[in-house]
């Protein structure tokens, strides 16, 4: 029985087990340990969590996987930590001075692995990852690499660059954390607000690399946008960073995350709004994304957020009425009051068009000093159907030509041929 | 409201927008050398200022351009484009 069990085991794949829960259970040790030894020695605690995985995929190769495999990795986890412990004095006496221990047995450092602590931690991760200190680029890197588990060679195929820049990266972040000085901590009540705009632009990052980024793996992206949306819901789930802002992203990436199975087809393309089947829609999601809208309509301040989750709710009303066009051209009049964007003034126009005509949106288009983005070309190529071929097409080349992602350059080759 | 938003927003979208601004209260002060307070200005009276918003542009044509769509001008109103001189 025990063999047949290993063998069914083995051809179910440790492989495709394995990373899955790597990621979830590597990023909650992490998370205990690295806050547990602090940011001086976050690479021992990654190192740690490294090895009791390499340990399982070793040992559960050959005898299958354990009953409890979280239980297992959280003992091996512990086990390590605790040897570490015992072998590094100088290591013992700093860690047991920052916990106010008195020391004789390296065993006496309990290392929670609790959900309460577990939770704790990744938490106070967050903050500590998520921080001023370092470039945006690097916090999501390292935010995907602590907070989500993710291994170098995903994070590299995420970002489009090789393992090495990325190795360099997180290394340079790590540095710049250590020299700050960074404590693994909840900021207290006064720096919670500010503190949380730096997570929450990360977090946001995030979501927008697997919504729309250059990696051709969609599952991958698929994950990066789920991963965004678990750490929101960590935040949103303790009433100290359960601000509104948080709640409006939160549901921001709900709404868009609900089109995730409408937006690809069977060939892997991708497939514009007006053509996506709405039965395709994940009605959950579009619940708790209005959910959290509720939650974030409270207190006097809207945010960009509170804004862009508006908008993706009437994206969420697939029939084109008078009305939905109108509230998202109000929205992202003031989307752009807060904060001018590129994309904002080219949806912004692309609402203009359907409320007030394609004449009046071409007209505000080329006022918008946007002719090097690609997306400018194409919507331009859009306004122009209908009304002057010869344009329209010149935009949608020009488009063509300027698109860097081979989804984008074939939906505009799509609609070159609709053209014809 | 609307027509207003939707000219704000047109120059934001062309990320020309410093400041919304906002609208001006119709009662007021007007204060004079000698330490003289009386209460004004007159809306009925004369022009008075309706509201103010702050806009970027590198010549007075080009803030005149982006002035046209005001929507005061449709009720009778008119638009002053002054340039800011920071000190």
């Amino acid at each position: 029985m025990y063999f047949a069990k290993a063998s069914l085991h083995k051809s179910m794949s440790t492989h495709t087990l394995i990373p899955h829960l790597f990621r979830t259970e590597y990023q909650k040790i992490t998370a205990v340990l690295c806050r547990l030894f602090g940011i001086e020695h976050i690479e021992i605690a990654e190192d740690i969590a490294s090895d009791a995985f390499l340990q399982a995929a070793e040992t559960w190769g050959l005898h299958g996987m354990p009953e409890n495999p979280a239980a297992w990795l959280y003992t091996v986890a512990k086990n390590k930590a605790k040897n570490y412990f015992r072998h590094d004095a100088v290591f013992r006496e700093k860690i047991a001075r920052q916990l106010s221990h008195t020391l004789q047995d390296a065993g006496e450092i309990e290392i929670d692995l609790s959900p309460a602590n577990i939770r704790d931690s990744q938490l106070q991760m967050m903050f500590a990852v998520c921080h001023p200190a370092i470039p945006a680029e690097a916090q999501v890197g390292l935010a995907l690499r602590i907070l989500c588990g993710f291994g170098l060679d995903e994070i590299a195929n995420a970002f489009l660059v090789n393992k090495e820049t990325i190795n360099k990266r997180l290394t340079r972040a790590r540095e710049k954390l250590r020299g700050a000085k960074i404590k693994i901590e909840l900021p207290p009540p006064e720096a919670i607000h500010s503190r949380l705009e730096t997570v929450s632009t990360t977090i946001y990052l995030l979501f927008n690399e697997g919504y729309y980024s250059l990696a051709q793996d969609t599952v991958l992206r698929k994950d990066l946008c789920l991963e965004a949306m678990r750490l929101a819901y960590l935040l949103v789930e303790n009433e100290q960073t359960s601000t509104p802002e948080i709640n409006a992203l939160l549901s921001l990436m709900c709404f868009h995350a609900s089109r995730f199975e409408a937006r690809i087809d069977t060939n892997g393309d991708a497939v514009l709004y007006d053509d996506q089947d709405s039965k395709l829609w994940n009605k959950e999601l579009i619940e708790k994304g209005e959910h959290f809208l509720n939650n974030a309509s409270k207190g006097n301040i809207v945010s960009k957020f509170h804004l862009e989750a508006c908008i993706a709710y009437w994206h969420t009303q697939k029939n084109d009425t008078g009305k939905k066009w109108e509230s998202i051209l109000q929205l992202y009049n003031q989307l752009l009051i807060i904060e001018y964007s590129p994309i904002a003034a080219l949806n912004r126009t692309y609402a203009l068009s359907k409320v007030h005509g394609k004449q009046t949106a071409i007209e505000a288009a080329e006022k918008l000093g946007l002719g090097t983005n690609h997306l400018y070309h194409a919507l331009l190529g859009n306004l122009y159907t209908g009304i002057d071929h010869k344009k329209a097409i010149g935009h949608l080349q020009t488009a063509l030509a300027m698109a860097k992602s081979a989804a984008d350059k074939k939906i505009i080759l799509k609609q070159i041929e609709a053209c014809r | 409201m609307k027509k207003w938003m939707d000219w704000i927003g047109g120059i934001a979208a062309q990320n020309k927008l410093t400041d919304r601004g906002n609208r001006l209260g119709q009662e007021g002060k007007v204060l004079k050398p000698g330490n003289m307070i009386t209460d004004g200005p007159y809306m009925e009276l004369k022009e008075a200022l309706g509201g103010y918003t702050l806009i970027k542009a590198n010549s007075f044509e080009e803030a005149a351009e982006l002035s046209k769509n005001c929507p005061i001008l449709s009720v009778g109103g008119s638009v002053e484009v002054r340039e800011i001189i920071a000190m």
